[in-house]
């Protein structure tokens, strides 16, 4: 068993933060503290949403490169529809957030199931669409008269002592519902078991009576449902909605996610794995920040990060198999 | 691989696809589309994207990916003008100029296959996925071009370089004749040398190709050198025509490359792809962009029909082959009926 | 419909663009007997357990019966109520899950929204690998096992799944010969609980070994239904191909001739060691043992892929050192590998890079490696020809061909960088009795006219009717030498196999 626990990608990530974490603290005072905390999480929760749904789709042995486009478009199309309809209820703006962005998974997925194209292709081509046809509608122009609930910074549970308050802002609250969700599906549903399935082995889990079709609808439908809902948080934060702020950011998300244990080739990945693969990205920004170095080397170390990874991770198999 | 005299139906189909663009755009602008102009502005940004497009189709042929093009474009750009100003490259002769110019992009182009044989390394030896190697790769250089620069554009071309860029040689510009000749070098160094023929079959069965007594790492690191070199010539090409350089020209091609490499009827699991097709298809999606231009439209709907373009252009594809294999089977079922 | 039969299919038939892969097929399969589907390749043997288990829709007018309902076709989860659970050569496992869910996935593949059982799939899992009677480790990945324990998986998972009929495609392809004992003790259990199993296996021995009774299949037609107490290997190969086949000791002077290949000492860690032997020019040197016993290990070893340890290779008295595969190539040494599904054939791309792709770099130019086109369509002209190879096009894919066409592709590719030792790993894998016959032909021409081959075989008979010498080879050591006129066929069968 604890032989198992040194195999795991998540285990190794997990000391380096640890080892970061330590470093850091003696370096800066600011770094460990709750306050840091809480801002992180804050600052990353768009993040970690975005990753949550691209681990599924990961896990399912797909990729998406579109999952940016989604949320631009689907918030976008939301708080125009709030704004001309006059629309307060933010459970009907959320809906419609929801739906968009699922319709764009489950397009991506018809092409990917029914007409057999490969998932990178399909989903290149959909950002392409997608954004473009955002941009060519919207002129790129930026939406700042959001409805108040949309934009208004809120509390919903402050505590500690009256010096130190800490806050769960609403992006907190959403990124703990969105992990609850996905860790919920994966580990103690059978659709989660079968989506893992699906990524050991295509074939044998159509042989066995899988219905792999609603599985890729299933998956690719989540990654536009969290992209919608991560779009949503970005846009909340802001307090406006920047047609053009996320296309091209896919990339950073897939790097951490695969940082965190999951595997190009499907079948791996956890959702521990996937938020320590975020977390030691934000640890490092954060850490380098503190320390005063420029935020331009922030690149460089990420890269080598992923380099090192995945060289550890291939010779750490290689050795496996010889074994 | 060997010659079959017919012409290549996909050929065929974006060639009409062309001259369908043509007639359209001609018939909603009339001579202001059909215009020596618009042909010298096709000819004029159609050879950076087709490079970056070649550098693509190489690892795509072979089954892989290489996410790095534009930033080893960028950085090695980057480095040549650094030299450039280092040295006053602009202040000498023309002579001189030429020069240096040369010995400098020889240098660009050492660094950058220094790159690819890291990524090639990675890749082959240690196994890994190329999506994500290239990844890893693309954020380090980025990071090193960003550090270099703080982000800024670079600006002071020699201007032997800049006639690279910008000058016309019979109403031609000269990036075309550069992009033509390395296209038609590349077709036939993938068409009748080992190496290239390696590469496609390396693209179908890497281990059946190992197993035929192939050094086929060597040849995996090979393919994304010859990569990065091609982006190189990019990344010049776009330096000597903008008079700058910086991390982050070219970005919207990344995944635009792929595009134009799949309609060019490069299959996307590798080992089936042609130069002269990919080159046809690019010129397809610039008619359309520039057109579109000249409409008035906004870029961002010539990238929004490029996608659909390929969306509709493969499930096309999809459903003529199912198509087809029903009718096979239809006609197999008259066939054994008629026999009893 | 008779008490006793468990499913009878009547009037089945399958057509595939351009081919008809069966032709209105009868079989009934009885409860609780051992079953053998017997044919060659393409003889539509694996297309009639498709339509079983659901995978395909026969055409019209088929009719499937089972006891209490009847189809016209049936679809995947069909099947499975029925009872039908299909072992597929692959195994159709989930590598990244654990045993226990791998043998209990029905338990989550059945319903998409149900809460996770973990301990009750625990529990069915333990259940079935009690009365099957294994044991096994129930959260290791599947990744981490051997083949046979997959197999045994496999088996298990069919069984909790309320298999009634089991279908095992190739079940004992990659198995030992102890592996394979085993797998017949599990098949004894299965079949006194009424479960009716359905093999299929080019092994003829083996075959008529386990089965109770055997059905032939030719070119999508039913020969007939036999039972296998009436039945021996050389009778089912004639109804499997329509030809009588003879076999004779084939032998090769070499005796005088010089060593192309010695090695000596030759030693792996875990895979081999202290091996040391010779091949004489013109000499077919066979290498017999179970698999698992080195005899791939070794062979890939004197191709240059792995590195021995220590020992030598000597190549025609001159110790050689191999950096690579390439360095074996240029000392005139070919290996057609085992596998040539994933190691052989390229099969998207066309015949004639099949067979060029080991020699584009000698007809080429040396500078810069253009290839030569004329001596390129020479060479594949020459190999189609002069193996009669039967092709419609050389350019189309090689996936087309039948899987003897294909290994004579995968000869061509090697003989034509003009070798002296031919490494030949199971040669007739996949290949049906009459490419057979015509690949052994070849090997005792080549032989006839000086090249060295070392043929590994699984199948005694056909080291035995080949070979000059048989070398066998068991947990990584050479332990005995045999000459097939010194010895009886059976013998031989029996000191490999045990």
């Amino acid at each position: 068993m604890i032989k198992n626990l040194f195999n795991r990608m998540e285990f190794l990530i997990g000391i380096v933060i640890l080892i970061l974490i330590v470093v850091m603290a003696f370096g800066s005072a600011s770094f460990f503290t709750v306050q840091n905390l809480m801002y992180q999480l804050d600052a990353y929760s768009g993040d970690i949403i975005f990753a949550m749904g691209l681990l599924v789709v990961l896990i399912a042995g797909g990729i998406d490169i579109s999952f940016m486009a989604t949320a631009s478009a689907s918030v976008y199309i939301a708080a125009k529809l709030s704004l001309i309809y006059h629309i307060e209820n933010p459970i009907l703006a959320l809906a419609c957030i929801s739906v968009s962005a699922i319709a764009f998974g489950l397009i991506n997925a018809f092409f990917i199931y029914n007409m057999k194209m490969v998932s990178i292709i399909v989903t290149i081509s959909m950002q392409s669409v997608i954004f473009g046809l955002l941009m060519y509608f919207t002129d790129g122009r930026l939406i700042y008269d959001l409805p108040e609930w949309w934009v208004e910074p809120t509390n919903l549970y402050t505590f500690g002592s009256s010096g130190n308050l800490y806050s769960i802002t609403v992006p907190i609250m959403v990124l703990a519902l969105c992990i609850a969700l996905t860790i919920f599906i994966l580990n103690k549903t059978s659709l989660g078991k079968q989506v893992y399935a699906l990524g050991g082995n295509q074939e044998a889990a159509h042989r066995i009576g899988i219905n792999v079709g609603v599985l890729h609808y299933f998956a690719y439908g989540y990654m536009g449902f969290m992209a919608g809902i991560a779009g949503f948080v970005q846009s909340y934060r802001n307090s406006e909605i920047n047609p053009s702020a996320l296309v091209g950011k896919e990339l950073d998300i897939l790097a951490a996610v695969v940082l965190g244990g999951a595997s190009l080739t499907g079948g791996k990945g956890s959702v521990i794995g996937t938020i320590l693969g975020i977390s030691l990205i934000a640890i490092i920004k954060n850490g380098l920040n503190l320390a005063g170095v420029s935020s331009y080397s922030f690149d460089i170390i990420i890269g080598l990060c992923i380099l090192v990874a995945i060289t550890i991770t291939h010779i750490h198999e290689r050795k496996k198999k010889l074994s | 691989m060997l010659n079959t005299k017919k012409i290549d139906p996909a050929m065929r189909n974006l060639f009409l696809l062309w001259f369908a663009v043509i007639a359209f755009f001609t018939y909603m602008k009339g001579g202001e589309f059909l215009s020596e102009q618009t042909f010298q502005s096709i000819a004029f940004v159609m050879p950076e994207l087709g490079l970056l497009t070649l550098a693509m189709f190489a690892p795509l042929l072979s089954g892989g990916f290489n996410l790095a093009i534009i930033v080893i474009a960028n950085v090695t750009s980057l480095f040549g003008i650094a030299v450039f100003h280092i040295f006053q490259v602009s202040e000498m002769s023309i002579g001189m100029q030429g020069l240096m110019i040369a010995v400098v992009f020889v240098a660009s182009l050492l660094i950058a296959m220094l790159c690819g044989l890291i990524i090639g390394f990675m890749v082959s030896y240690v196994g890994a996925h190329p999506i994500l190697v290239t990844l890893g790769m693309m954020t380090l250089l980025k990071g090193v071009g960003i550090i270099a620069t703080s982000g800024r554009a670079v600006s002071g071309v020699p201007d032997v370089l800049k006639f690279f860029g910008n000058s016309t040689i019979w109403a031609i510009p000269v990036p075309l004749f550069i992009f033509v000749g390395i296209a038609i070098l590349l077709h036939l160094f993938m068409t009748r040398t080992t190496y290239g023929r390696y590469i496609y079959l390396i693209g179908s069965n890497i281990n059946a190709v190992y197993f035929s007594g192939i050094n086929t790492k060597r040849v995996v690191m090979f393919i994304y050198i010859l990569s990065s070199a091609l982006a190189t010539v990019a990344g010049y090409l776009m330096m000597a025509r903008f008079n700058s350089s910086r991390v982050g020209y070219g970005d919207a091609y990344l995944l635009l490359t792929v595009l134009i490499a799949i309609l060019g009827g490069t299959d996307p699991n590798g080992g089936f792809g042609k130069v002269s097709t990919i080159a046809v298809a690019l010129l397809v999606l610039q008619t359309i962009s520039t057109g579109l231009n000249i409409m008035g439209t906004s870029q961002y709907l010539s990238m929004a029909m490029w996608g659909l373009v390929l969306l509709g252009a493969m499930s096309f594809k999809y459903i003529k082959d199912h198509y087809k294999k029903k009718m096979y089977v239809k006609k197999a079922a008259k066939a054994t009926n008629n026999d009893n | 419909m008779e008490q006793d039969l468990f499913l009878s299919a009547k009037n089945i038939s399958k057509y595939f663009a351009g081919t008809i892969a069966l032709n209105k097929v009868d079989i009934d399969l009885r409860k609780g007997e051992v079953h053998c589907l017997a044919g060659m390749n393409g003889c539509g043997k694996s297309t009639f357990i498709k339509i079983i288990s659901g995978v395909y829709t026969p055409e019209k007018n088929a009719l499937i019966e089972f006891d209490d309902a009847s189809y016209s076709k049936l679809t995947p989860s069909q099947a499975i109520k029925e009872g039908v659970q299909v072992i597929f050569q692959d195994l159709s496992l989930f590598p990244n899950l654990t045993v226990a869910e791998n043998i209990g996935v029905k338990q989550f593949a059945s319903s998409l929204f149900a809460i996770n059982k973990r301990k009750s799939q625990r529990e069915i899992a333990q259940k079935v690998l009690d009365e099957l009677g294994f044991t096994m480790e129930l959260d290791v990945k599947v990744a981490d096992l051997s083949i046979a324990n997959r197999q045994i998986i496999a088996i298990c998972r069919a069984i909790a799944n309320d298999g009634k009929l089991l279908v095992m495609d190739e079940p004992t392809a990659s198995l030992t010969r102890q592996e394979v004992r085993s797998l017949e003790k599990v098949v004894k259990t299965l079949t006194k609980r009424g479960i009716t199993i359905v093999f299929v296996s080019h092994r003829l021995e083996e075959v008529l070994d386990i089965s109770d009774r055997v059905t032939v299949l030719r070119d999508g037609v039913k020969v007939g239904t036999y039972p296998a107490s009436e039945m021996n290997t050389q009778r089912l190969g004639e109804l499997m191909t329509g030809i009588k086949i003879e076999s004779s000791i084939k032998e090769h002077d070499y005796s005088s001739k010089e060593n192309i290949i010695e090695v000596r000492g030759l030693t792996r860690k875990d895979e081999y060691s202290d091996i040391s032997f010779s091949i004489k020019k013109g000499e077919v040197l066979g290498l017999g043992g179970l698999l698992g016993s080195g005899r791939t290990e070794l062979a890939t070893t004197l191709f240059g892929i792995h590195k021995p340890d220590s020992g030598e290779i000597l190549v025609k008295g001159k110790p050689v050192f191999f950096r690579n595969h390439s360095d074996a190539v240029s000392q005139r040494i070919g290996y057609v590998s085992e596998d040539r599904l994933s190691l052989g054939a390229i099969m998207e791309q066309s015949i004639a890079d099949n067979i060029t792709v080991s020699v584009l770099n000698k007809i080429s130019s040396r500078r810069i490696g253009v290839v030569r086109s004329k001596s390129e369509r020479e060479q594949i002209k020459h190999w189609i020809k002069e193996l009669s190879i039967k092709i419609g096009f050389e350019t189309e894919p090689i996936s087309t061909l039948s899987g003897g066409n294909q290994q004579k592709v995968m000869l061509a590719k090697w003989l034509a960088t003009d070798p002296e030792l031919l490494i030949l790993d199971s040669p007739t894998v996949g290949v049906d009795v009459s490419a057979k016959a015509s690949i052994y032909a070849l090997v005792d021409k080549l032989a006839s006219a000086g090249m060295s081959i070392l043929m590994i075989s699984d199948e005694v008979p056909e080291l035995y009717y080949n070979c000059d010498r048989v070398l066998h080879m068991k947990d990584g050591k050479l332990i005995g030498e045999y000459a097939p006129r010194e010895i009886e066929e059976h013998k031989l069968m029996e000191i490999i196999n045990d």
